[in-house]
């Protein structure tokens, strides 16, 4: 086993996608991710793989949209206003069916917004990101230890089900070091029947593409996307329940707000208030069922986010709007503090005598 | 019976939707011919743009990518960098390339990428039936330009070759034509060249074809090409604009 | 000890997060858990910087630091703005050389050390920062001073063994104070 060391979340993920076999990194400076883009600079030219700065996101996205198109692993990170950017190449990824990892290590918006870290493109992960019908597979790191694991993991997923997917972080996430065991190199079945190569004169052209022009053949094409989707959603969910077993309030936070909330948690439990939290790790998608569960058993539902509320609509339509729904939010590059969500959960006990 | 002509192997049997009188029809076969006689078809990957050309892989034979519009250099890049070995094309249209993707464009030509860039300069927007491209000439009337274009307004036509010879990066830019046999000749040329430099590694090879579009301009075929002669050409001057090897030579 | 919460602030340029680093490398060699989150952007050319370590027994939660149990001032504005987030019984630690006036709560034990006139004298201007964290390590139980040759060795590169060695002996005159 590796040892263990102390990293920055955006190096851990840098260091993770090259032992997970990924050779191609593109990306454009922006706070608070140039982390990944400099580890990577240093580190590609040393083992043949490439780095390489792009005039621009648009540019970076469909750099990875050629690489991807041969079947090989490619990433590229940024930050929300850049990630706005590479929405059309991430739906034009979603369209020809390519994997690749998107890293988006947020920061306050909308517009420039600001440098410090947020959730709020929430929304934008979860519910396309680009035009057109489809998702991205999401996880929500909360550790350095995550941002390493989660990494390998979006890149085994997305090549599975050849369905792009994106860590959503947070410039915390992506500032913070922690001691993290990095996982193990490993490598990947490269040749891929769909992927161009050059046929060699061995084959039938192969065709990277999302242009249909007969809408009989889109509509076809998306059914059976949704229909893998399908599969993702029954076999791919991931969550954490912490202290639920007898909760009557339920947190519910991912990343950064879920960090907080442990703490408030803890204090909560200490003043007697029986509240646990889920943590949603795969935002898609969304872990339905532990929600399903817990409307059954608990009296009040906290949303705790970095954002104006954005997961709190997945909470509504997880829990079928059975209990009530509360917001505990800070905007704008804002963190909630333990004692704001503290309030909240004593709040929902039934308010502050 | 012998056979005097027939179809490249680098174009499949697929029938181009291609207007009459169009010249892309033309473009097609000279890459194609081009890739047959330096035998890359099994290595070959190209990008097709977003515009008159857009189903451009349905006819190349070789491996194919549809690129958003004006992406096609950025996705070529990202397909080089990983198959460095593989011949890695882009076919894509004035709108394409100078307007919408001027960034990936230059920012190819500035890295050297070792790449072939099939420029077509029509001076329209085909495909959406007809509107003002980055090339259009002064005065030229189209559906986004009603009553000429007015350079005073929308400023002048971009010279794409000059601009990007200009730079220190791109090994090749030559301007030809596809209007009479003679040019037709010479474009075939310059496209070779432009794949053969790829071949040898000597880096950016561009090569802007000045072709017509009949149904955009409101011409028969025949008078669109006297167009090309007379109006396009003296604006648009064809010949090579950069060729660092063949300089290197003449020292 | 449980969970400790560390709060280093003072201009950027002075070593903030350098100390934070060390610290935190040191906690790891010694097996606990801990989290190091520095403040971003702007204020890390001139302006004033922090950095929150956390070194705890248990899984770190929360890797901000609001109410630091252990604030190192390097610098008037750091104080003024984090005295008062101390928690009660906590310990905060001033550079005297840069910070005139004294901690007014007194409810924390308050140390000052003139660090930076300290370095000046020992000939490494640079490490007021190393100074004041052996200082911490001496008054405070969040990590020994045993073994940290080893953690600095960590954040230093072998290239520059003899800036390990500067290090080291800033922190032991810090910690001798």
């Amino acid at each position: 086993m590796s040892e263990k060391v102390l990293m920055k979340g955006n190096e851990a993920i840098a260091e993770a996608a090259i032992r997970a076999g990924c050779r191609h990194y593109f990306g454009y400076p922006i706070t608070p991710q140039t982390e990944i883009a400099a580890y990577m600079a240093k580190r590609m030219p040393k083992i043949g793989g490439c780095f390489l700065q792009a005039e621009s996101e648009i540019s970076a996205i469909n750099m990875v949209y050629g690489v991807a198109g041969t079947g090989y692993r490619v990433m590229t990170s940024s930050s929300s206003p850049g990630i706005s950017l590479k929405g059309e190449g991430i739906s034009y990824l979603a369209g020809a069916d390519l994997p690749a990892l998107i890293v988006n290590v947020q920061r306050g918006g909308p517009g420039l917004g600001g440098i410090q870290p947020s959730q709020a493109d929430y929304f934008q992960a979860t519910k396309g990101g680009g035009h057109g019908d489809f998702h991205l597979i999401v996880m929500a790191p909360a550790s350095v230890q995550e941002m390493a694991d989660m990494t390998a993991k979006c890149f085994d997923l997305s090549d599975k089900y050849r369905v792009p997917a994106m860590i959503l972080a947070d410039g915390t996430m992506g500032q913070m070091m922690e001691p993290v065991v990095l996982p193990e190199p490993v490598d990947y079945c490269k040749e891929k029947d769909w992927a161009v190569t050059g046929t060699k004169g061995k084959r039938k052209h192969n065709i990277i593409n999302s242009l249909y022009l007969k809408p009989e053949e889109l509509e076809k094409i998306n059914f059976e996307r949704f229909e893998r989707y399908k599969v993702i959603e029954e076999n791919e969910c991931l969550y954490e329940e912490f202290m639920m077993e007898d909760a009557e309030i339920c947190v519910v936070a991912f990343g950064i707000a879920s960090r907080v909330s442990k703490n408030a948690i803890v204090a909560a439990r200490e003043q007697g208030i029986k509240v646990g939290m889920i943590r949603p790790i795969t935002l898609w998608p969304f872990p339905k069922k532990p929600f399903r569960a817990a409307a059954d058993k608990v009296k009040a539902f906290i949303s705790v986010e970095l954002s104006m509320g954005q997961m709190i609509e997945d909470v509504l339509l997880a829990t079928e709007c059975r209990k009530p729904v509360t917001l505990c939010n800070r905007s704008g590059g804002m963190i909630p503090s333990p004692e704001q969500v503290l309030e909240a959960i004593k709040n929902a006990a039934g308010g502050n005598k | 019976m012998a056979i005097v002509f027939k179809k490249p192997h680098a174009l499949t049997d697929a029938p181009f939707h291609y207007c009459p009188g169009c010249t892309h029809g033309i473009i097609h076969r000279l890459v194609a011919e081009a890739i047959d006689e330096l035998g890359c078809e099994g290595n070959a990957i190209g990008v097709a743009p977003v515009g008159c050309a857009v189903m451009a892989y349905d006819y190349f034979a070789c491996d194919m990518v549809e690129a958003a519009h004006g992406r096609a250099p950025a996705i070529a890049t990202g397909l080089k960098r990983t198959f460095p070995e593989n011949v890695i094309f882009t076919y894509q249209g004035d709108g394409d390339l100078a307007s919408i993707g001027m960034a990936e464009t230059v920012h190819a030509a500035a890295r050297n990428e070792n790449i072939t860039v099939i420029f077509v300069n029509n001076a329209i927007y085909g495909m959406t039936g007809g509107q003002m491209a980055p090339t259009s000439l002064p005065g030229q009337i189209t559906q986004t330009s009603p009553y000429g274009r007015d350079v005073n307004t929308v400023g002048y036509p971009i010279k794409v070759s000059e601009m990007l010879s200009t730079l220190d990066g791109p090994e090749f830019i030559q301007r030809v034509a596809v209007n009479n046999v003679k040019n037709v000749l010479a474009a075939k040329k310059a496209i070779k060249k432009a794949f053969q430099n790829q071949i040898e590694g000597k880096g950016f090879s561009l090569v802007e074809v000045v072709s017509s579009c009949p149904t955009n301009w409101g011409l028969t075929p025949q008078k669109a090409l006297e167009w090309v002669e007379e109006k396009m050409i003296p604006y648009y001057p064809l010949g090579v604009y950069k060729d660092r090897s063949a300089k290197k030579e003449e020292k | 000890m449980k969970t400790v919460g560390i709060l280093i602030a003072g201009f950027g340029g002075q070593g903030v997060l350098f100390a934070g680093k060390c610290l935190a490398y040191k906690g790891l060699d010694e097996g606990k858990q801990l989290s190091w989150l520095p403040s971003y952007g702007p204020e890390m050319r001139g302006g004033t910087a922090n950095c929150s370590v956390i070194i705890s027994d248990t899984p770190v939660g929360s890797p901000i630091v609001s109410n630091p149990d252990i604030l190192t001032a390097m610098n008037l504005p750091s104080l003024d703005k984090y005295e008062n987030d101390t928690v009660p019984g906590g310990k905060i630690f001033v550079d005297s050389t840069l910070i005139s006036r004294k901690v007014e709560r007194t409810d924390v034990d308050a140390y000052y050390i003139p660090a930076t006139q300290m370095a000046k004298d020992l000939g490494f201007p640079n490490l007021a920062n190393m100074i004041l964290l052996g200082k911490m390590i001496k008054e405070s139980d969040i990590v020994s001073l045993d073994g940290m040759r080893e953690a600095l060795g960590h954040v230093i590169p072998p290239r520059k063994a003899d800036m390990l060695e500067v290090n080291m002996k800033a922190i032991e005159a810090g910690y001798n104070y």
